[in-house]
């Protein structure tokens, strides 16, 4: 993955536009967060594999940068993206690293399923 | 004392590196007294969250580099037989409870072991750990107990010192530290920045002498029918 290059990253959410697609999004602290400090309060969420269309994703120049998705009926969006890759198999990777190298949040758009 | 021989040890975790932590040292004493050993590691640690900044992973290339490293550890270990069991990390409290106890059910009725080794219950931390701990208690609770094999549990969390009280069962790793070194250096996604602070306190003239790379230590799990009878504490 490569730090995110703003019109680079747009072209691509534009490329799955309008598709069928499948999303994997993801927030996390750690399952440690609450053991190393117990005055964290640890909430994540995590949906793998939902089947989405969108009409329009948006890419905001703001860094860490924020990536919402416009559906018929709803919204999907991300806070905290820093890098993203087009993966081997035509899949936009994006995550959220923090300062450590930790993943803190992840959204990944595929037109096949991910793995299990 | 020095540690016992067994027919047959049975490690059980959740996550590559959980057993790097809790039985490298012991697993490779096992395997020099010529005791067969299976690990049955039932995720790949797919949602690990260190992917280092700049990236060396992506969320979907991460599950092959940790069982590359995983398999790597065993070889450190001399852990013969490696089971992975294809579950997804952070999903294990989710699965019907009834075919998790089936899955440690099923090793034990294949490997007939005399000891397990997994996590404590209420004393593991991260959810896997939890689930993973209540499905080998429940389904060792089931075999009779004259032929149950002992459980023994890592426990890690904060009250557990004040809970439980001092581990019943000591190991001295001292002579198999450097294979727990590999076995953790092995898991280097996971393991690299701890292996690194460790280096530097050895260049610094500091010894290795941490106790977490001489000793493991271990609860035994009772089960309900066992509570009350004393348990022995041991070193080795």
């Amino acid at each position: 993955m490569k730090e995110v290059h703003i019109e680079t990253l747009q072209e691509l959410l534009n490329s799955f536009a309008n598709k069928d697609v499948y999303i994997h999004l993801e927030t996390t602290n750690g399952a440690y967060a609450s053991h190393f400090d117990t005055k964290v309060f640890n909430a994540g969420a995590f949906i793998r594999n939902a089947k989405i269309r969108y009409e329009l994703g948006k890419v905001v120049d703001d860094t860490p940068h924020r990536i919402g998705l416009k559906m018929e009926h709803g919204w999907v969006y991300a806070q905290g993206i820093t890098h993203y890759e087009l993966d081997e198999h035509g899949r936009l990777l994006m995550a959220g690293l923090d300062y450590t190298g930790k993943l803190a949040i992840a959204l990944q758009i595929s037109e096949t399923p991910f793995s299990y | 004392m020095t540690l016992p021989s067994e027919r047959h040890v049975l490690i059980i975790f959740p996550h590559p590196d959980d057993e790097a932590f809790s039985v490298a040292g012991i697993a490779r004493l096992y395997h020099q007294m010529g005791v067969p050993v299976t690990y049955a590691c039932l995720t790949l640690g797919e949602m690990g969250r260190n992917l280092g900044n700049p990236p060396f992973a992506t969320r979907e290339s991460l599950p092959e580099i940790r069982r590359q490293e995983l398999i790597a550890a065993c070889e450190a270990m001399a852990i013969p037989d490696l089971r992975m069991m294809g579950l997804r990390d952070k999903t294990i409290e989710f699965e019907d409870d009834e075919k998790m106890v089936q899955l440690v059910t099923s090793l034990i009725e294949e490997l007939n072991p005399s000891v397990i080794y997994s996590f404590y219950p209420r004393y593991a931390v991260h959810p896997d750990h939890e689930a993973t701990a209540r499905a080998v208690k429940e389904a060792v609770s089931r075999i009779d107990k004259t032929v149950r094999p002992r459980l023994l549990g890592c426990a890690f969390a904060n009250n557990t010192l004040a809970e439980l009280g001092e581990p019943h069962v000591i190991v001295n790793i001292e002579s198999v530290k450097d294979y727990k070194v590999k076995a953790l250096q092995a898991h280097a996604s996971q393991t690299a920045w701890m292996m690194a602070e460790t280096a530097k306190r050895v260049d610094e003239g500091q010894p290795m002498s941490e106790s977490w790379l001489n000793i493991e230590k271990f609860y035994v799990i009772q089960q309900p029918d066992e509570l009350g009878e004393p348990i022995q504490r041991v070193q080795y």
